[in-house]
């Protein structure tokens, strides 16, 4: 009964998380306003995280295997990107690459000043 | 034998449990970043149905009966933000200042890259929302007159790139603080890099949430201002 109800809440704020998605003129989807509005909920203390921690913590454990069917669903889309796909694989993994580095080194650098400055 | 598993509900759904597994199953014995689940989840499935015979297409509406657990299951990535939100907090303006800054240059390269190699405009704005999650890229490409196939492709490329390379990209740009971590997994490769941070630290998976949350957002507002 305990994950029924904790499936139910998780439920409940991906179903919340439709109405920004209809009301925003954003493409934001539900996903994301879902993530933004369960956070408010238990940042605030509105929800507790008991009320959903087992499932929560179970369905964020699926993330990974829900990304297999898309991966071979590339196998169908072949025939969009074989023209270009030398040049479409290296913007790919070039952009991916120096995005990685920029946020992550801009992150770093920051956090460290912040911690030699000493103003915690 | 091919009828039955075409019209099967659940031959698609135990067939990607059982690749994902045997990658999972393959990661442990060989310690590889190479032996990725998602990736070698996909060869194995895909391999199966070429050799069975299933068409792709119903392979994937099979699919569809827990592919939609991922919405939920995104929503709950505010569950690991929030037990580690009192720890990142004190980073929050070195961890917003990633985002924006690698958003902006993914954006950047991405247009300069596609100029470059004249790609023309309907793959460019194809290309441009490739950091950010599926079901937001494939509706900004579509308004800009981009090419959904495409877009998804590129998504979850780079999507399994960051989940794969990630370690290793922490270890050549030197990035040794989960924080950093996390701020570049989710800012480059979206949900699947955060599933990947996840897994590394909690710290980095929490950074990792709200960096695909911002990135996402932050995309939608500017897309429009520079495909327009």
């Amino acid at each position: 009964m305990r994950y029924i109800l904790q499936f139910a809440v998780i439920m409940g704020f991906t179903l919340a998380g439709e109405l920004p998605h209809l009301i925003v003129p954003l493409p934001v989807p539900a996903a994301v306003w879902g993530i933004v509005l369960l956070f408010i909920a238990l940042q605030s203390g509105a929800v507790k995280l008991s009320a959903l921690e087992q499932a929560g913590d179970f369905l964020t454990g699926m993330l990974p295997v829900l990304f297999v069917a898309p991966a071979v669903g590339l196998m169908a889309c072949w025939d969009a990107v074989a023209g270009q796909i030398v040049p479409m694989l290296l913007i790919v993994v070039v952009s991916t690459v120096v995005t990685f580095a920029v946020s992550g080194r801009v992150t770093q650098a920051m956090m460290r000043r912040r911690k030699e400055s000493g103003d915690a | 034998m091919r009828e039955i598993l075409c019209g099967s509900a659940f031959f698609p759904v135990v067939l990607t449990l059982a690749a994902y597994a045997l990658g999972a199953w393959l990661q442990r014995r060989t310690g590889s970043a190479a032996a990725n689940p998602i990736l070698v989840g996909a060869l194995v499935a895909g391999a199966a149905l070429t050799v069975t015979g299933v068409p792709v297409e119903a392979y994937q509406a099979g699919c569809e009966s827990f592919s939609w657990l991922l919405t939920p299951a995104t929503v709950c990535l505010a569950i690991p933000l929030y037990r580690q939100f009192s720890v990142i907090k004190k980073d929050i303006r070195a961890i917003l200042a990633g985002i924006v800054s690698g958003t902006a240059v993914s954006l950047g390269c991405i247009w300069a890259m596609c100029m470059v190699m004249k790609l023309g405009r309907a793959l460019t704005v194809s290309l441009l929302p490739k950091s950010i999650t599926t079901a937001m890229g494939i509706v900004l490409s579509e308004s800009a007159g981009g090419l959904d196939a495409v877009t998804t492709a590129a998504i979850i490329v780079t999507g399994v790139l960051g989940n794969i390379a990630g370690e290793r990209l922490c270890r050549i740009f030197r990035l040794t603080d989960p924080v950093a971590q996390g701020t570049a997994l989710g800012t480059s490769a979206h949900v699947i890099g955060t599933a990947r941070a996840s897994k590394m630290d909690a710290n980095a998976g929490a950074t990792g949430s709200l960096a695909l949350v911002v990135a996402g957002i932050l995309t939608a507002l500017v897309f429009p201002m520079i495909t327009g």
